[in-house]
């Protein structure tokens, strides 16, 4: 019981902090979702940070080390590539919604390429592959106040408790108050994944060394990327998707909005890399657990950290571990939700709506947070899977964005709007089509050779989406051109 | 074409290719399987990268 309240405390000490936030502030609809564009490089460095240390990280991370070893190092790559491509990426993105003063991803998209239609469908396209991200996020909620109970409350009743939290927080606050809370979140995972990271090696195997040559005895080949399925081209696809994915994510696009100035975005993204060095203490944590809890199978090895804790710890540092998971997952948590029904409001009511006024949007996209969270939940019940087969499918969702959105900053026009469409109607569907049936390159084309069929079937589908774009966008402009054409031949 | 530009390429090249070349465990660097040390080591390279090009990218330069 000692762990629960210290972390019913962490959660109350982050609401507080998010209310006060508010203060002093008329809550209208920029301030709500992109802070008044006043921020500078330290909140929006943490509203990115947020992105790398969320329960993902947190419970996910370890748990891929633990149950699957090598192929977990793709984690730590697809973030540095991610930072790389932003130094140049978000700057654009930047001057653009300032100079339109854009408030979501969809917005982007409707006044690139003129046209709501697009919009409507970007947002679509965004708050579908935000569910399994939100259900992620819901999942580890359960898990960590259930697994500090001591499984006392059951795992349904914390996570509906951890829903009503984070509905509420939101409608409350908005981006300052994930702002702030980010803050205390980084310092408590640095400081606990850290120490974990540090401590439970040297306490069980006198060393990393040790530890390392244990594993690889106990388990040849569980260091490396195994020959096949999750085999170098694996490891190559997934971390080429899920770096063009990174920004993709509507609440990581319009955490964009929120800085200052362009410099910000450079700046942080020489720092960003290192940062992610985090991720390697949370390997360790979650290798350590490889051979002192073993056993966990599937989707259970994501309680492996919170396991080898509560078989290490007293019960109130257990508390400190699980308060800092909880906000690993309330502040990406909280971000998904208003960035969804931002959209939803702004982008799709209105868009049928024309008439709304922005008050009125407004309104309806605090009303619309408990509604997303409702599907959330009915997901996070209904279907399960371990939390880093869930952000891959979302990640295969979402960089179908990717192409129509690098394209269009292109000086020339390379691509219309009918081709972007297609290719991300196209793209999604084969997503979509994968993931519904189980499909696998490997099942679907025997005759494959090994490296062709481990890719990530996202890259499938998100070649298929550039090929789409690029031959419609041809197509309807030759059509253009050939409706011209009768004139021309007359007048000739 | 600038050479800033091109530095970019050097982090992805390494760690993609490092899934073939550096996929082992033997030798161990500091306690790491080589494969963990080499992406280790790329994601610190990144950051000296960045560093690098922010110095030299004049969009950095004009004092604000």
């Amino acid at each position: 019981m000692t762990a629960l309240l210290v972390v019913a405390a962490t959660v109350l000490v982050a609401v507080v902090l998010a209310v006060r936030a508010r203060r002093g502030r008329d809550m209208n609809l920029e301030q709500w979702s992109v802070g008044g564009r006043g921020f500078g490089s330290i909140f929006v460095f943490l509203l990115m940070a947020g992105e790398i240390y969320t329960t993902f990280t947190f419970l996910g991370g370890s748990g891929w080390a633990y149950g699957k070893g090598g192929p977990a190092f793709y984690i730590l790559c697809y973030g540095s590539l991610a930072f790389v491509m932003s130094y140049w990426l978000l700057p654009a993105l930047w001057r653009y919604a300032k100079r339109k003063e854009l408030l979501s991803q969809a917005d982007f998209f409707t006044a690139k390429f003129d046209s709501p239609a697009l919009g409507v469908l970007v947002s679509l396209v965004g708050v579908v592959a935000l569910v399994p991200y939100l259900v992620l996020q819901l999942k580890g909620l359960g898990i960590i106040v259930s697994e500090t109970s001591g499984g006392r409350i059951p795992y349904a009743v914390s996570i509906i408790a951890g829903t009503v939290v984070l509905a509420a927080y939101v409608t409350i606050s908005g981006v300052r108050g994930s702002a702030w809370t980010a803050a205390l979140k980084d310092v408590m995972i640095l400081v606990v994944v850290v120490f974990l990271g540090i401590y439970l090696p040297l306490h069980y195997f006198g060393g990393f060394g040790a530890m390392f040559h244990a594993i690889d005895a106990a388990k040849p080949g569980f260091l490396t990327l195994p020959a096949k399925g999750m085999s170098p081209s694996w490891f190559v696809s997934t971390v080429l998707l899920s770096a063009f994915g990174f920004y993709m994510w509507p609440h990581s696009f319009s955490a964009v909005y929120t800085a200052r100035d362009e410099r910000v975005f450079r700046r942080n993204a020489v720092v960003l890399p290192l940062y992610q060095l985090i991720l390697l203490f949370v390997f360790f944590a979650g290798f350590a657990a490889v051979l002192v809890v073993p056993g966990l199978k599937g989707s259970d090895g994501d309680l492996s950290l919170l396991r080898i804790t509560t078989k290490t710890f007293d019960p109130w540092f257990v508390g400190v571990v699980g308060g800092a998971g909880v906000l690993t997952a309330l502040v990406p948590g909280s971000l998904i939700l208003m960035t969804a029904a931002t959209m939803l409001a702004k982008n799709v009511y209105r868009v049928a709506r024309p008439a709304t006024s922005d008050r009125q949007v407004g309104v309806l996209a605090k009303i619309l947070v408990p509604v997303v969270a409702v599907v959330a939940l009915y997901f996070t019940f209904n279907g399960g899977d371990t939390i880093v087969s869930l952000l891959l499918m979302g990640y295969s969702l979402v960089t179908q964005l990717f192409p129509a959105m690098v394209l269009s900053l292109c000086r020339r026009r390379v691509v219309n709007t009918v081709g972007a469409a297609a290719g991300i109607v196209v793209g999604v569907a084969i997503v979509a089509a994968f993931t519904v049936s189980g499909a696998t390159l490997a099942g679907l084309a025997p005759w494959l050779p090994q490296p062709l069929k481990d890719l990530n079937t996202g890259v499938v589908a998100l070649v298929a989406n550039v090929l789409v774009l690029g031959v419609v966008t041809m197509i309807t402009r030759r059509h253009r051109a050939v409706r011209g054409a009768p004139t021309e031949s007359v007048t000739a | 074409m600038r050479l800033r530009h091109l530095l970019g390429v050097l982090p992805v090249l390494g760690m993609l290719g490092g899934a073939w070349f550096a996929d082992r465990t033997e030798p161990y660097v500091l306690g790491l399987p080589f494969i963990l040390f080499w992406m280790l080591a790329w994601v610190v390279l990144t950051s000296v990268i960045l560093a690098v090009i922010y110095k030299l990218d004049p969009a950095n330069r004009s004092g604000e």
